[in-house]
């Protein structure tokens, strides 16, 4: 019974969405890419999607309401965000795979339960709580504190990139975060676990035990609510698809998902 | 005809020959779960299946999907003008929405590139053998069924496959329920059943009589007051005609919302026979009756317009057609009126012409077949009927979970035989339950549900058969 979101359905908002389609359709599920709070499709748009096009996958990547090219919405919740990556992916022609990261990867979480992914991938998951924010605190109290007060969270370059990546590239893509909903930022300290996936997609979590927003506690954490352990990219910031090594971390989604389809209707 | 869906496609693969009662040769399909019709229900109960991780056969004797919802389908009840009468958020399957920027009540043809999607997205289509009709369907024994098929329309010969399991979704608003009356066949007038109705310019300039007042003939009357030079719409009762729109929001979002808040029926039929005053107005003085019945009790009506055109005098509300006459119409009231044309739209009638009735407790095979939840069979724990309910709200959520409510159950009846066994008791038990308030007795209103209560009964049942 959902009375209440059957009641009050989410408003339709412009959605942006990019994408990248192969050359040759190979008959492999679509991956849907989910940008974390601040960030937008154009995370993925630098690396990963023509990447994953390359590799013989269709590639979308979409911005959440109020991010990127999407229409704003400073009164957005989780469940709206959900909402819009539910939206994208039934909208897709096939089945696709579910790729969120950050905070994105928790609205990925809430978008498995009305929605049967083919699979899901959790990258660098922020699954909120308050540990998360305490880490978030400890790494950088000025861009994190004013966030509790209704201010957007800020993250600094230091706590999403690794020093490998070049400074300049650092301060492009930091100079493009906005920030999430105040009420999505406060449901991610204060809300409510994700309700259980439907259709039983297998779940792959990845990140790296150096990253400053996410500490390897969590990742762990985060793995075993789908049984199974993280992949690691040690040395690589947050933003895996935007630091320098982003090759290694996509490779490995893909390799997964074609060696582990998980599903036997897969085609 | 092919019947394959792909071009070169293997015919099912026959595991074993195993022989029928009469001798004939039988395809042994083992674990393989057939399904009947792929209409939105069976479409639903396909792709549950094969994610609980069985084989499918889905037999649809139409040559595309959607059933009812493919106006181009020679037994599809839709016309022209057909929007849905439950809003987008009940109407959509619970994990595939409708996009967001549709309108609140799609249109038809919405609806079927909806289903196509639905279709084409979760891969089903190679599961389905368009063109090709179920003709019979016997227990063999051990609870599996033989299925027999033939192409569409008879010819060919007919083959029979052995399944372990079959979900029944063939529709019920293709057999039309046609009144008798005294005097019908003399009657020089044009006589049709609404589900042969397709477009308004079949009433362009005549004196049409529309009989009966579901969602079909409040729709037909309003097309009437704008088409036919004259419009008569008989009823048997009074009914509340509520409006699509309350508050300024689709009426079953607020409904639910009360549900939400969980205001008691009593409440809510209060508050909605208030705002139906205060809004539509005392409808009597129009010369329609006053309903027999509260609002939720019988089969709601969304229909905005049927008011507006009586208020304009487009329509003319009368009473029951007594008896017919070569050149007139006798309604109970003694009046005389002379349509040059009669629409029926008096209802349908679930038919399972290819299955014994007993099997479904339907023993004078009148199509009120005797199930738990609407859908499980007693005794037959490997056969469910999908989609026979007549909900306050769009049926293909409610679809959907009786699809993963029996996919769980053949699932359970392999991995944990006592659990399925302690089920099939409960089914047994639980059969004839109802699952709204009460309503008026009808030929119509056995199958009808409520909703919330209906949903909710259909989760404890998943709950309890994944108990331990
Ligand atoms: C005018 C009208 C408007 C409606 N509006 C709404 C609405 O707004 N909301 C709502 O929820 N419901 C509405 N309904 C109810 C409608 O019946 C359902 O929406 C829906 O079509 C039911 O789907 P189904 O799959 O159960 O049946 P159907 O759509 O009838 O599909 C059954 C399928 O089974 C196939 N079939 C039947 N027998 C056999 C056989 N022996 N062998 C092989 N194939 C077979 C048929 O060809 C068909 O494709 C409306 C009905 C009508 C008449
Ligand atoms: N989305 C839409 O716009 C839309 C449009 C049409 C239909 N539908 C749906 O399709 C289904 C079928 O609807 P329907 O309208 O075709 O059929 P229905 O709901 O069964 O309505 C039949 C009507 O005919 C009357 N009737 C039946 N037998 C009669 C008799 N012997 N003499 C006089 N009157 C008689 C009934 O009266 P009683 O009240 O006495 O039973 C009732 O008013 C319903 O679920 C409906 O909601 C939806």
């Amino acid at each position: 019974m959902r009375s209440w979101e059957w009641a009050r359905p989410v408003r339709p908002v412009r959605r942006e969405v990019l994408s990248a389609v192969p050359e040759l359709e190979e008959g492999r599920p679509p991956l849907l890419l989910v940008p974390g709070f601040g960030h937008g499709a154009w995370a993925y748009a630098e690396n990963w999607l023509g990447h994953v096009a390359a590799r013989g996958f269709s590639a979308y990547a979409m911005s959440l309401r109020g991010h990127g090219g999407s229409a704003p919405a400073p009164e957005a919740t989780l469940r709206a965000y959900a909402h819009d990556v539910v939206q994208v992916a039934a909208g897709l022609p096939r089945r696709a795979v579910l790729v969120g990261h950050g905070a994105g990867a928790l609205v990925v979480a809430h978008a498995m339960a009305r929605y049967p992914a083919q699979a899901a991938v959790l990258v660098a998951p922020v699954f909120g709580g308050w540990a998360t924010f305490g880490t978030a605190l400890r790494r950088n109290p000025f861009g994190t504190l004013p966030a509790v007060f209704g201010a957007g969270l800020r993250l600094n370059r230091r706590q999403l990139f690794s020093g490998e990546l070049p400074e300049a590239d650092a301060r492009r893509h930091a100079g493009r975060l906005g920030r999430a909903a105040r009420r999505a930022q406060w449901q991610l300290l204060t809300g409510t676990d994700p309700e259980p996936a439907v259709g039983d997609p297998p779940v792959l979590v990845l990140g790296s035990p150096d990253d400053r927003v996410v500490p390897a506690a969590a990742l762990n954490r985060a793995a075993r609510r789908y049984a199974s352990a993280p992949l690691l990219f040690p040395g690589m910031g947050h933003d895996l698809m935007l630091d320098a090594r982003w090759r290694e971390p996509i490779d490995a989604i893909l390799d997964w998902l074609i060696k582990n389809p998980g599903r036997d209707d897969l085609g | 005809m092919p019947t394959s869906p792909e071009p070169g496609r293997p015919d099912p693969e026959t595991t074993t020959l195993a022989r029928g009662p009469d001798g004939r040769p039988v395809s042994d399909r083992g674990d393989t779960v057939c399904v009947i019709g792929a209409g939105a229900s069976g479409l639903t109960a396909v792709k549950n299946l094969a994610e609980h991780g069985f084989g499918v056969d889905c037999y649809e004797r139409e040559t595309g999907v959607a059933g009812a919802w493919n106006w181009r389908h020679d037994r599809s009840p839709v016309y022209a003008s057909t929007h849905l009468i439950s809003s987008r958020p009940f109407t959509q399957f619970p994990d595939f929405p409708m996009p967001d920027h549709w309108p609140d009540y799609p249109h038809h043809s919405q609806l079927l590139s909806y289903f196509e999607r639905y279709a084409d997205h979760f891969d089903l289509r190679r599961h389905i053998w368009f063109g090709t009709e179920v003709v019979r369907v016997e227990p063999v024994g051990d609870d599996r069924w033989d299925v027999t098929t033939r192409s569409t329309g008879g010819y060919g010969p007919e083959r029979t496959s052995r399944y372990a399991a079959v979900v029944i979704a063939n529709g019920h608003n293709w057999s039309p329920k046609l009144p008798r009356y005294e005097g019908l066949e003399q009657f020089r007038g044009e006589v049709m059943h609404a589900s042969s109705y397709k477009d308004s310019a079949q009433l362009r300039g005549k004196r049409v009589l529309v009989v009966g007042a579901g969602n079909t003939g409040c729709d037909i009357a309003v097309e009437a007051a704008q088409q036919a030079s004259r419009c008569w719409h008989s009823t048997r009762r009074g009914y509340w005609y509520a409006p699509k729109y309350v508050f300024g929001r689709p009426a079953d979002q607020v409904n639910d919302l009360l549900l939400a808040l969980r205001v008691p029926l009593r409440v809510r039929q209060w508050l909605y026979h208030r705002t139906l005053r205060l809004t539509v107005g005392d409808l009597t003085r129009f010369g329609l009756p006053k309903p027999d019945h509260r609002v939720y009790e019988t089969h709601p009506i969304a229909n905005s317009l049927l008011v507006y055109h009586v208020g304009h005098g487009t329509i003319t509300p009368v009473p029951d057609i007594a008896r017919f006459h070569p050149h007139s119409v006798e309604l109970t009231d003694g009046r005389q009126i002379d349509p040059e044309l009669v629409v029926f739209a008096t209802g349908y009638l679930p038919r399972f012409e290819f299955l014994d009735g007993k099997i479904l407790g339907d023993d004078e095979g009148v199509g009120r077949p005797r199930l738990w939840l609407n859908a499980l069979v007693p005794d037959h724990p490997t056969l469910a009927v999908t989609g026979l309910v007549q909900p306050d709200s769009g049926i293909f959520p409610l679809a959907h979970w009786q699809a993963v409510l029996f996919a769980r159950l053949l699932a359970t009846r392999a991995s944990r035989p006592e659990r399925a066994a302690a089920f099939a008791a409960q089914v047994r038990a639980g059969a004839g339950e109802r699952y709204s308030g009460q309503v008026k007795d009808s030929t119509r209103h056995w199958f009808e549900v409520g909703h919330a209560d209906y949903l909710r009964a259909l989760e404890r049942a998943l709950r309890e058969l994944e108990s331990k």
